[in-house]
């Protein structure tokens, strides 16, 4: 029984806080079935479904804390389950930073699960992979790409009396198309919460157009330039760059938002005026779950305000420590923008580099979050607002806060999710001035 | 994909919470030194294989996996959270009708096991009506009931909580005492048992046991806002707990007093060298960019071999099947048989599974073939890649290469990197005598930022520390250095490694690859090496 109902799981949650008798008690049930069809050199390659329910209880005694999971919901496995989370906390050293648990918080559900995305089929999944795979072989292009999709629930209990119910859904397309002599190769990525917004046929073109048109590509100088980064080649950065807006680590002093002599940067102008970032639940095409992972309840919170810093990420404990409220930690991230799409933007160009993909993006100095990487699957060179041909693919070396000063127009926000990490953000297009790129790569 | 953020990404270093599910259920302590019956598991074994063939499967192989692990994660003088975890199942793979088949199960019982492998074979034959060419498997001979175990001397999974514990936070305090201003340290140890038999006629048993205790020193300048870390210079090893005795022979001490550690590690002392040298870095100048002759440490070598030499040799890579994630390689088939001039004729470079305290070392890969250990660019030309027993036949040969591997016994195992290592010269060389040859160069220790595109051309990395090196001499630490290459062009500028006697290995618990992803680990070795005129760029900016 991977996917519970609300009931069901309520159910037992109350069972298994009821068993412990530690201090405090908090049990997690969590359940998912993910299927998934991968593809290359035109054929299918692998498929499988995987379905997986897991109950982790934790507890606490005064400040020591002992966690432990179980797949198994019989009363001897609950019964076990528990007492095994107190062996652990009873044996565990005291840790100076433990908070209590939540207290019952009132949550506003969000709607993170679309049916049509629980209803997918293995045949489904086989026919995207051939569909794809037939818009290729017809074009004499060679299709490899990964489908993956699933339903999940998470639900937990406290024995504060808090409570939390939800369903998710999601479905992650991508899919890299190269030429048959290896000289061009493009890409498209689709990440949606409702399979029913997900038109294959109208992807694979966009990638096959990207491949045949990146064959023969021309080598520019390394230096500085205009570029249009789509979406999906900026959430590469600008997700990066969210992994470094805890409160404590710029309080402490070891991170871009720390401020010269003591502090951090909140209030103070990082950015360009346009960037206005936001994380919400609720938002209608990226929503998330109503709570964090320590069960505060998420509303809309600004992070960037026209470009000032609006809020870090504060753990419960460091707000206690520094006096502030606690709040939960972003689901999402929103950035705002204009009307305009990808192509919009190429239009209105002079000159530019048109990036489809970034690659391989890590980090090299965290003091000013400089980050390399390299583009991938398609980089173009704008003039007088048209595409005039494919270019060599560039390193970059690249500050996200750099890139977010120099900011010539962004356009609509779209939803993406970036190679490396699972956040659902909706980010422009956007076109930035000197952008960084260090040197060429001969890959294709 | 070599994977930094392993800890961030799981949230474990937040203590407490939900653990990732990959890592199975967590357990106590004791549990982590038990071991199951290997009467048991050839019961379990027996069932699956002999279900496969009723099914109409023509090959089987079966994977009973206990994936043990323990975590212990420290800042400063607080103990972050403590996890051991279990993950215990079987993974049954299948050829029938031509076509390969998985299923796994976390049952322990006969009628389960048997169940996934009938379920196994059904999922074979659904492929075998896509499939375009059966798979051809590379035979391997059937070798019995065997067993094969990391020679540990100190089994880290024994060694009490408490013993670990005071280690790390004496380790944070000698490094706080040191100068730094925080100190994030951990033990990561991971014990895999792994039974493996198949249709060939292997029963292969197999106790594997790995180790990792890297840290993060941080020095901070309040008045400036400027801050530095300096990584630990550990390696994760194949070896138990006798890996942190601090053995003074297995020290390196370089030119200039920098202490780097082969086969042994003191991590204390580690944490006040680096407490010293994060605050170092603080007052450095920055580096001037340009052509430099780099002089690298093999605690920095590693990473450079592992994504310009390991990942562009493998087999699937090189032909398409990883092109949507990881990429593919500028490598062909063509330049094998071409014997492609990959480097310089200093360049040797073997694929090894069986060197004592690395992180590849297994007596069996996970499709039950003896591992060995071969050629990949000899005197610099390409001669050979890595390859498993369903791909063997492609580069004409007889047999696998043993470097197939599963992350858990719920992964399907496929080609994975073995050991990939630059040989040492051949003629006497210290790292005092080739940086007495060096007129303007970079003398490079510690792994730092790393990227490399999807063919495996155009790399770029940094490092932990760095020393100019002017007329054959160490001078000041400088920072902001960062050096890229064509990675052809960059092995072709080799013209030197040192020899035997400063032989190291450093290594990955994180090398990602496949979609879903799979992590293995692995180790790269080598002596201190030499490579001309090499683009060094600055990295500094300001954020105004």
């Amino acid at each position: 029984m991977a996917i519970f109902t609300e009931a069901e799981a309520r159910a037992l949650l109350t069972r298994v806080v009821a068993l412990s008798k530690a201090d405090e008690c908090t049990a997690e049930l969590t359940g998912s079935i993910d299927g998934n069809v991968r593809f290359a050199l035109n054929a299918i390659s692998t498929s499988g479904i995987v379905a997986n329910t897991d109950l982790a209880v934790q507890v606490a005694f005064g400040k020591r804390v002992g966690t432990a999971t179980i797949n198994s919901f019989d009363d001897a496995s609950l019964e076990r389950v528990v007492r095994r989370a107190e062996d652990l906390a009873r044996l565990a050293p005291e840790n100076p930073e433990f908070v209590p648990a939540v207290a019952k918080q009132a949550y506003t559900p969000t709607n993170t699960f679309s049916q049509s995305t629980a209803d997918i089929t293995p045949d489904y999944r086989a026919r995207v992979a051939s569909d794809s795979i037939a818009a290729c072989k017809a074009q004499k292009l060679v299709a490899a790409g990964f489908l993956q999709d699933g339903q999940s629930f998470v639900a937990f209990a406290n024995s504060k009396g808090n409570f939390g119910y939800q369903r998710s859904s999601g479905l992650d397309y991508t899919c890299t198309v190269r030429s048959e002599d290896g000289r061009g190769s493009g890409w498209v990525g689709r990440n949606v919460q409702d399979a029913n917004a997900f038109v294959p046929a109208t992807d694979i073109r966009t990638a096959a157009r990207k491949a045949a048109g990146s064959v023969d590509a021309r080598a520019l100088e390394p230096g500085k330039y205009t570029v249009i980064l789509e979406p999906a080649a900026a959430a590469g950065l600008i997700g990066f760059m969210f992994n470094f807006f805890g409160a404590r680590e710029a309080d402490e002093g070891r991170s871009f938002l720390s401020k010269k002599g003591g502090g951090n940067k909140v209030g103070e102008q990082v950015f360009d005026p346009r960037v206005n970032i936001y994380a919400d639940p609720a938002h209608p095409e990226a929503p998330a779950l109503p709570w964090d992972g320590d069960g505060l309840p998420r509303s809309r919170l600004q992070i960037v305000r026209d470009g000032k810093i609006a809020s870090l990420d504060y753990s419960r404990y460091w707000a206690q420590k520094q006096g502030k409220p606690a709040t939960a930690s972003p689901g999402n991230i929103i950035m705002a923008g204009g009307t305009k799409s990808t192509a919009d933007l190429v239009r209105g160009t002079q000159k530019g580099i048109l990036v489809t993909r970034t690659w391989y993006i890590r980090m090299v100095d965290p003091q000013t979050v400089l980050l390399t990487g390299l583009t991938r699957d398609g980089t173009f060179y704008i003039e007088n607002g048209e595409i005039k041909y494919p270019l060599k693919n560039f390193r970059f070396n690249e500050s996200p806060v750099i890139m977010l000063n120099n900011i010539d127009e962004l356009g609509k926000p779209v939803r993406v999710k970036g190679d490396e990490s699972d956040t659902i953000m909706m980010l422009p297009p956007m076109r930035l001035r000197d952008f960084t790129f260090t040197s060429l790569s001969d890959a294709v | 994909m070599h994977r930094r953020d392993f800890l961030a990404a799981t949230g474990l270093a937040m203590g407490g919470g939900v653990l990732p599910s990959f890592l199975g259920r967590a357990i106590a302590a004791e549990e982590l030194q038990s071991t199951l019956d290997v009467a048991v598991k050839k019961r379990l074994a027996d069932a699956a294989l002999n279900a496969a063939k009723s099914a109409g499967a023509t090959y089987c192989d079966v994977r009973v996996g206990r994936y043990m692990r323990q975590f212990v994660i420290t800042r400063e003088a607080n103990v972050q959270n403590v996890v051991n975890t279990e993950s215990l199942g079987t993974g049954i793979r299948v050829i029938a009708d031509g076509a390969w088949g998985f299923a796994a199960t976390n049952e322990m019982t006969v009628e389960a096991v048997a169940k996934a492998a009938s379920l196994a074979t059904a999922i074979a034959k659904a492929n075998a009506k896509t499939q375009t060419a059966p798979v051809r498997l590379a035979p391997t001979p059937g070798v019995g009931e065997v067993a094969w175990k990391t020679p540990i001397v100190k089994n880290a999974m024994a060694v009490p909580l408490k013993d670990k514990v005071d280690l790390l936070l004496g380790v944070n305090a000698a490094a706080q005492a040191a100068g730094a201003n925080y100190v994030n340290s951990m033990l990561f140890l991971v014990n895999e048992q792994k039974y493996f038999a198949s249709t060939d006629g292997s029963y292969i048993d197999q106790d594997v046991h790995r180790i990792w205790a890297p840290m993060t020193v941080t020095a901070i300048d309040k008045a400036s806002g400027k801050f530095r870390t300096r990584e630990g210079l550990s390696a994760p090893m194949g070896m138990g707990f006798e890996y942190l005795d601090g053995n003074t022979k297995d020290k390196f001490v370089s030119p200039n007093g920098v202490v780097n550690y082969g086969l042994s590690y003191d991590m204390k002392e580690d944490a006040i060298a680096a407490a010293k040298q994060a605050q170092a870095k603080l007052k450095a100048p920055s580096v001037k960019p340009g052509k430099y002759d780099l002089v690298l440490d093999p605690s920095h070598t590693w990473l450079t071999i592992h994504e310009s030499v390991g990942h562009p040799l493998e087999l699937d890579r090189v032909l398409g099947y990883e092109a949507n994630y990881a990429g593919t390689s500028f490598v062909t088939l063509d330049k094998v048989k071409q014997r492609f001039q990959y480097g310089s004729p200093a360049v040797s470079i073997v694929a090894d599974k069986l060197q004592p305290g690395s992180l590849g070392a297994v007596g069996y890969d996970d499709e039950g073939v003896k591992t060995k250990k071969w050629d990949l660019i000899r005197d610099g030309k390409l001669v050979d890649l890595e390859a498993i027993r369903d791909q063997a036949q492609i580069l004409g040969k007889s047999a696998s290469d043993g470097c197939c591997y599963a992350d858990s016994w719920s992964s399907v195992q496929f080609q994975r990197m073995p050991n990939v290592s630059l040989e040492p010269g051949k003629t006497k060389q210290s790292v005092a005598d080739m940086i007495g040859g060096v007129e303007n160069g970079i003398y490079i220790v510690g792994d730092g930022s790393f990227s490399i595109d999807q063919q495996r051309y155009n790399a770029q990395f940094g490092g932990q520390l760095f020393y100019e090196i002017k007329n054959g001499k160490l001078g000041q630490q400088i920072e902001d250095v960062a050096y890229q290459i064509r990675t052809p062009e960059f092995w072709n500028a080799c013209v030197g490694v040192c020899d035997a006697s400063d032989y190291r290995m450093g290594g990955s618990f994180f090398d990602g690859k496949g979609q879903p992803a799979q992590v293995s680990t692995v180790s790269h070795g080598s002596s201190t090496a030499r490579f001309n005129g090499i683009n060094v760029i600055n990295t500094a900016r300001s954020l105004g």
